[in-house]
């Protein structure tokens, strides 16, 4: 595991430069002067930032990483439901960088990507360019606005938030919800699977129904589902529903939005007209833009395909794509981002230095939901790469909680410290 | 009875730090550590858990496998563990272990 003198030599200063030759295509100055071998992330959630982190750590700092983001702050989307339900702030779930930068030498570049071109090897941003040996995209999700119709990013932002990146639309909706009436309705859409959080809109109409049974009790939840049935946990969401929230929750399946009226505050599905005083709209979702930009995304034109032994793309050499935009039978987990984050971390540092990657990887996935303020449901899998059908197939066992109880509750909070610590500090 | 067994644990504990001293020079392969870095989640950046669960790091290695046998067989309850448990193989266990143990408290 630990890297000897020709290993450094192959990856610092003196080693193999796989180069990326600034020409007229690509506009503007280096923006980090490039010694060694280099890896560049774009995106500093939970997988990009966890690459980073573990890129260095893993090549006891010899290849150089240059993490770019445009936020500020990492704001944690795991376990932002409960900002709505009160028992947290979005500053609660915020934290910095710093530490990424000071304990591990990473550099941050904080920009808006405009192109990526994976012949010259560059990534631009308004002030000038990155060049790289391997880009890791690590975009997360963006919304498809258009399949709703009356729906875009400025109504999210003003007034029909999704809420579906934690940060100010959380704030906005839990203020929608102080505003409301005792006796109102606040109505949640959710797209058809696959989306980000598989349990995390069943979650919300929880945080949102915890709120209300305290403070409005004669008002409702309704829940507009565009899948069949629950997409994850249903036994225990149905029973937190019905013995948390008595007479609160309305659960409707095969109950896809069409249409948002913003000023009439209404919903269209195929069958209903739905009147809410609060709506929040979950859009459907594809890979992060960026993925657009590298020319990897390659499946539904939405998700992008990779080789699971070392995430990069199938459409691009030396372009990994890890986290929600990867098309694979995995949930669209900030657990499972982080997962794939280190198998790519691992797998590219074996690349550069000549070597295979890991060939059997496996991965674990814990994901526990909030159902009040103290208690949680966890759903939890182990994943190995079936070399046959190169994919990620769930191993045997794993499974969702038996009932829910106030220690996975605890267990909850000490899953986001450690987890958080994990990929920041 | 009480005695031997506290003996018996200072000598566990004095071969557990010999072994320690080997194993910590020696090389805990990659993909044991690629396998143990899914645990971090809840345990921490290489076992070294900062609040609420155990730590992993430093763990003895035959109290570790037998744990996570333990939560496999469900001789153990648990609530999340028996989930992750049943996922791994007895080979994984040892490999989960041997990275554990060579981590430094």
């Amino acid at each position: 595991m630990t890297l000897d003198r020709r290993d450094f030599l192959k990856l610092g200063a003196a080693g193999i430069v796989v180069g990326a030759f600034p020409g007229c295509a690509t506009s503007g100055s280096e923006i980090v002067s490039k010694k060694g071998q280099r890896v560049v992330i774009v995106g500093g959630g939970f997988g990009g930032a966890t690459a980073a982190k573990h890129i260095r750590m893993w090549s006891e700092n010899k290849i150089e990483v240059v993490l770019i983001e445009r936020n500020p702050m990492f704001i944690s989307c795991p376990m932002s439901n409960t900002v709505l339900g009160g028992s947290r702030t979005i500053s609660d779930l915020t934290q910095n960088y710093d530490t990424l930068k000071r304990k591990y030498g990473i550099e941050m570049v904080r920009g808006e990507v405009t192109a990526i071109d994976p012949q010259k090897q560059t990534v631009t941003l308004a002030n000038g360019f990155v060049s790289y040996d391997r880009l890791i995209i690590a975009p997360g999700v963006d919304f498809m606005f258009d399949k709703i119709e009356g729906l875009n990013a400025k109504v999210a932002d003003e007034s029909i938030p999704h809420a579906w990146k934690a940060g100010a639309q959380t704030t906005m909706l839990r203020r929608q919800l102080e505003s409301m009436a005792d006796g109102g309705v606040f109505a949640i859409s959710i797209p058809k699977a696959p989306y980000r959080c598989p349990p995390g809109p069943y979650e919300r109409a929880c945080q949102v129904a915890f709120y209300l049974k305290n403070n409005k009790p004669k008002s409702k939840v309704l829940i507009l589902d565009a899948n069949p049935e629950i997409v994850s946990k249903k036994g225990l969401f149905m029973a937190a529903w019905s013995e948390l929230y008595p007479g609160m929750v309305e659960y409707r399946p095969n109950a896809e939005v069409k249409q948002v009226n913003v000023a009439g505050k209404t919903l269209k599905t195929e069958f209903d007209d739905v009147k809410a005083d609060v709506i929040n709209i979950i859009p459907p979702m594809k890979a992060g833009v960026v993925a657009s930009l590298a020319g990897v995304v390659n499946v539904d034109n939405r998700w992008c395909a990779v080789d699971f032994l070392s995430y990069e793309s199938k459409a691009q050499k030396n372009i990994h794509v890890i986290g929600d935009s990867v098309s694979a039978a995995l949930p669209k987990s900030g657990h499972l981002a982080t997962s794939q984050a280190k198998v790519c971390a691992a797998a590219i540092i074996e690349l550069m230095l000549g070597r295979e990657p890991d060939a059997n990887p496996a991965i674990a996935n814990t994901c526990y939901s909030m159902v009040s303020n103290n208690e949680a449901v966890h759903v939890a899998h182990v994943y190995r790469y079936n070399a046959e059908k190169q994919a990620m197939l769930p191993a045997e066992g794993g499974g969702v909680s038996a009932k829910r109880s106030e220690v996975e509750g605890m267990l909850a909070n000490y899953w986001l410290k450690n987890i958080l610590s994990d990929v920041l500090l | 009875m009480k005695m031997f067994q506290h003996q018996a644990l200072t000598i566990v504990s004095a071969i557990g730090l010999l072994l320690f001293a080997v194993t910590s020079h020696a090389e805990v392969d990659a993909h044991s550590r690629n396998l143990a870095a899914s645990c971090a989640a809840c345990h921490g950046t290489n076992g070294h858990s900062v609040g609420g669960t155990p730590v992993l790091a430093g763990l003895d290695k035959a109290l570790f496998v037998t744990q996570m046998k333990d939560f496999k067989s469900g001789a153990r309850p648990s609530t999340v563990m028996y989930n992750h448990a049943k996922g791994y193989s007895d080979e994984e266990f040892e490999k989960l272990a041997d990275f554990f143990a060579a981590q430094k408290r």
